[in-house]
């Protein structure tokens, strides 16, 4: 664990980290490939609608010996593998709804359960049932989606700056759209619950994003006055620097819903569990990724193209190319350390921990904590 | 909350760590007692979880509609008894049709199941009729209803109080008769020229175009019997299947007055929107306030002002729903302005309804309960059992991981995971009874995930910490530095949970606006348990030596968390703690 603590300081300070930023076109394509395959898959196989929203047939039934249980799994094996929800009524018969059943597919379904259940098959009445989440609660939910949308950008673009309220929408697509393509490819049926599990999603994706960027826009405050590091690089050693925060979240919020979809659901086989955990579980872990991998290198890529960043991007170049020229007359291997944002291996690191010092104290971390700007390094 | 750095918090919260922490242990103890007080221990579950019951409403067929029952208008019907019986969206009911012609509604356990049959059972077709003629329907002189809501009382007419009933009478029945009798016989009144305010034949209202009147209508108003409830809600049944366009009888809903009424003139459909008040001044009790549509408020001006120069009773509109006469005020001037309030008898309970019902709209069709019967939970217990050990494994594991890589902080991070559970568990509970509140299964699976969203807070904050220690400083001063920088990213972050949950909970309807509910109350309990809880108990903590000379198990040590050899510690720390907005 104390190594673990280790890296959490060196990755606070600069001397250890992942290069997000350098790499982001693989993680780029990465996604892209992802999403790609989740709309094939959405394409392809469709989602398999719960009878909440397709509708489907209602069996009722006489009083029965039964328990909701057994009759549950009855009728989904007597339909074929829809999915059937059970409900003991208050005379003792079952109500027994099952999904995207129609009248045909419904007659021999009757006769079945009647076999099953041990009643008679005319006191078996079978109705078709419409959706109880109709159009309305879709449409609805639709249109609040929609104004959500428009008001977080607006509030990010304030709070933020439109750069990254574009790049947090992205990954909440980014994030959406895989969940939604699992689904599809997973078959697991849609019902209310993966609704809401989205939501929660929608929620916990831009949370964790703003968590991220509220770091970035700290680090690169007063960017412009420095010229030590480019936007990307200080993009980066943010990303590195909250990294330990990133992963303890992550895995705080993952272990419940990896209990309830690998426990709950792969064990006990819990059904509607089962589909709201797998939307939260993948819906969690795409948040997390995109925020890291997407969210902030797409804000890096945005800000790269400012006049204000190339101009810093050029005097970066420009002061290293001066300094890698002292060095190189000094004959000195310590321009190692300059190049910030490459993971670095511990040698030329600790080659001087006066190298190390300074990175550790970036301008923007000084500035801002009431230092006179003429200190400023 | 938007601009979370700007506002410095309230020195409570740093400089008085114990108020803070008293605070909302006073709270939890408040909520608790609620609790038992209320006798609710336990969330109301919803019907997935916990069963309830179930209606079977059958649509009825109306003469003159032969098509009415339709997929369409069952629809619709569908959606407005889901929202009339869904209230604030978080009761979790669920509605659907079934078959042709008949509609489920499942409530959950615990719902008024009483209350539940009115919502449903209603068709809430309201309609504004002219009065054609009145006759009193019972021994008292009271009109059931008498002012308009423009027309002040100043403007009222001197004689209001006589207009329908206000007059001494024999029986109720004999009454009506005498009516339609006199009706009858007026054959060339001359009533135009009467002045208004001229008494008219106490037990007649004598209409100042009775040649207007059909004589089947009248005949039946003759027949009318208002005097029972039941031979009122027969004849309300009736009067609710005839066309909009038809003239009617009616009865007043107290049995006081009857009346034939022309045609609608303004519909249930022109109210946009309606809300129950408490009508102060007046002394008229409860009242349902109504705002038409434009179009609404343009025909309702129209038609007051049409009937405004009429004489009594003529000068009178009525208010129906579903067939019966709620209120009959008058009229003395066109009522502009779109809107418009129903009076009379009303009490909290029935003027919520109402508005409810009107917010609404009217059911395209009349529906009869067929069936009512109890069901049991859909997803048995097995699954919510299966659910919760699932749940339990995984915050064990939480709990595992959080101890081994915090040590002592993690018990900063537990106690508000406690404290936050506590919160959570007894508001739900107690919003229950309160307001319908039900929990179903992804609402509980929301409440797990809740679980990481206030982790992160705190996560946030010791992240932080930690990070102010390996710049070389103590604690203390860590503990005060890191707050305004870790408080604003919670802030940030939070406000977007919140703006998601409070725009769904606004714009949707069903379960949706039920998640949002969720959302938004275990938000901002996430920043009530890290403002009022979290942040003090550090503060309180980083007093004790165990933290602030950073035990290898506290989770603060400096040399495990690689704090930079103490170069520059003995100034910083000496420095006064600065705790300067991020």
């Amino acid at each position: 664990m104390s190594k673990l603590g280790n890296i959490g300081a060196r990755l606070y300070r600069g001397e250890v980290g992942y290069d997000f930023i350098g790499k982001r076109k693989i993680w780029y394509a990465v996604s892209i490939l992802i999403t790609i395959t989740a709309i094939v898959g959405l394409g392809v196989r469709g989602l398999n609608m719960g009878i909440e929203f397709s509708g489907g047939a209602v069996f009722t039934t006489p009083k029965t010996s039964v328990s909701s249980t057994q009759a549950q799994h009855q009728a989904e094996a007597a339909s074929g593998g829809h999915a059937a929800t059970v409900q003991k009524l208050g005379n003792g018969g079952l109500r027994i709804q099952i999904s995207e059943l129609d009248t045909k597919e419904s007659v021999p379904v009757q006769e079945k359960l009647a076999k099953d259940l041990n009643v008679p098959v005319e006191d078996v009445n079978t109705q078709l049932v419409g959706p109880s989440w109709g159009e309305e609660i879709a449409n609805k939910a639709w249109l609040g989606l929609g104004i959500f949308m428009i008001l977080v950008v607006i509030y990010l673009a304030i709070a933020f700056e439109w750069r990254m309220a574009l790049a947090a929408l992205i990954a909440l697509i980014h994030d959406l759209t895989i969940t939604v393509g699992v689904y599809a490819l997973v078959g697991f049926e849609v019902t209310p619950g993966t609704v809401i599990g989205l939501l929660t999603i929608l929620g916990y994706s831009l949370y964790d994003t703003v968590v991220v960027f509220d770091s970035l826009k700290e680090a690169s405050r007063g960017i412009t006055k420095q010229s030590r590091y480019t936007y990307g690089e200080i993009a980066n050693r943010s990303i590195n620097s909250t990294l330990v925060r990133s992963i303890n979240t992550t895995v705080v919020a993952l272990l419940p819903v990896a209990g309830l979809l690998f426990v709950g659901g792969g064990f006990l086989g819990a059904g509607m569990l089962n589909d709201i955990s797998l939307a939260l579980f993948v819906g969690l872990a795409a948040g997390a990724y995109s925020s890291i991998f997407i969210a902030t290198p797409l804000v890096a890529d945005f800000k790269e193209r400012e006049p204000q960043m190339k101009a810093l991007a050029r005097r970066v170049r420009a002061k290293r190319a001066s300094a890698a020229a002292k060095n190189d007359s000094q004959g000195s291997a310590e321009g190692a350390a300059e190049s910030g944002e490459e993971p670095q291996d511990d040698a030329p690191a600790a080659a001087g921990s006066s190298a190390a010092g300074p990175r550790s104290q970036p301008a923007s971390r000084t500035r801002g904590r009431g230092r006179p700007s003429g200190k400023r390094r | 909350m938007a601009a979370p750095n700007k506002g410095r918090r309230s020195p409570a919260a740093q400089s008085r760590p114990g108020r803070a922490l008293v605070l909302i242990l006073v709270v939890i103890a408040a909520l608790v007692g609620g609790m038992f007080y209320s006798g609710t221990m336990t969330p109301r579950l919803g019907i997935d979880l916990a069963g309830g019951t179930s209606f079977t409403l059958e649509a009825q067929n109306q003469p003159g509609k032969p098509n009415a029952i339709n997929e369409t208008n069952m629809k619709t019907a569908a959606g407005i008894i889901e929202r009339r019986v869904n209230g604030l969206g978080v009761s979790e009911a669920e509605v659907q049709t079934q078959g042709t012609n008949h509609i489920i509604v499942n409530i959950p356990k615990g719902t008024d199941a009483k209350q539940a049959r009115q919502q449903v059972g209603t068709t809430a077709q309201l309609g504004f009729r002219t009065v054609l003629t009145a006759a009193a329907g019972a021994k008292t002189p009271t009109p059931g209803a008498s002012e308009s809501p423009k027309a002040g009382s100043g403007e009222k007419e001197k004689q209001g109080g006589d207009s329908a009933s206000a007059t001494p009478s024999a029986g109720p029945t004999t009454q009506g008769r005498a009516v339609s009798d006199a009706l009858k016989k007026d054959d060339a009144p001359s009533p135009s020229g009467k002045p208004t305010g001229s008494p008219s034949a106490p037990p007649v209202q004598q209409p100042p175009a009775g040649a207007d009147i059909p004589a089947a209508l009248q005949k039946k108003l003759a027949a009318l019997d208002c005097s029972t409830k039941e031979s009122r809600s027969a004849a309300a049944e009736q009067a609710a299947r005839a066309k909009p366009s038809d003239s009617i009888v009616s009865c007043e809903d107290d049995g006081k007055t009857k009346y034939a009424l022309g045609p609608v003139k303004v519909e249930g459909t022109d109210v946009d929107d309606a809300k129950a008040s408490f009508d102060q001044q007046g002394g008229q009790g409860w009242l349902v306030q109504m705002n038409f549509t434009s179009a609404g408020g343009k025909k309702f001006a129209d038609v007051t002002g049409d009937i405004a120069t009429k004489t009594p009773p003529q000068n009178q509109f009525a208010i129906t729903l579903d067939g019966e006469v709620v209120s009959a005020p008058q009229v003395s001037s066109a009522i502009a302005g779109g809107n418009a309030q129903i009076t009379g008898g009303f009490t909290q309970q029935t003027a919520e309804d109402l508005a409810n019902m009107l917010s609404y709209g009217a059911l395209p069709l009349s529906f009869k309960i067929a069936d009512e019967t109890t069901v049991t939970a859909a997803l048995g217990g097995e699954q919510l059992n299966a659910g919760l050990i699932a749940g339990a494994i995984g915050l064990a594991l939480v709990v595992i991981y959080l101890i081994a890589y915090y040590r002592g902080l993690s018990l900063v991070a537990l106690a508000s995971l406690v404290v936050s559970a506590v919160l959570t568990y007894t508001i739900m509970t107690l919003l229950g009874p309160a307001i319908g509140f039900a929990l179903n299964l992804p609402a509980v699976c929301g409440a797990i995930v809740a679980i990481g969203i206030t982790a992160d807070s705190f996560i946030v904050y010791f992240e932080r910490i930690r990070d102010e220690i390996r710049e070389g400083r103590t604690l203390r001063p860590s503990v005060e530095r890191a707050w305004p920088r870790a408080r604003r990213t919670i802030l940030v972050s939070d406000f977007v949970s919140f703006l998601a949950a409070a725009v769904l909970f606004i714009v949707t309807v069903g379960k949706v606006q039920g998640f949002a509910f969720t959302l938004g109350l275990t938000t901002l309990l996430d920043v009530v348990v890290v403002f009022f809880f979290t942040k003090p108990l550090m503060t309180l903590l980083a007093k004790r030596k165990f933290f602030y000379s950073g035990h290898p198990w506290s989770g603060l040590d400096p040399t495990r968390l690689g704090a930079k050899p103490p170069l520059r510690r003995g100034r910083r720390t000496s420095a006064p703690i600065e705790t300067k907005e991020a």
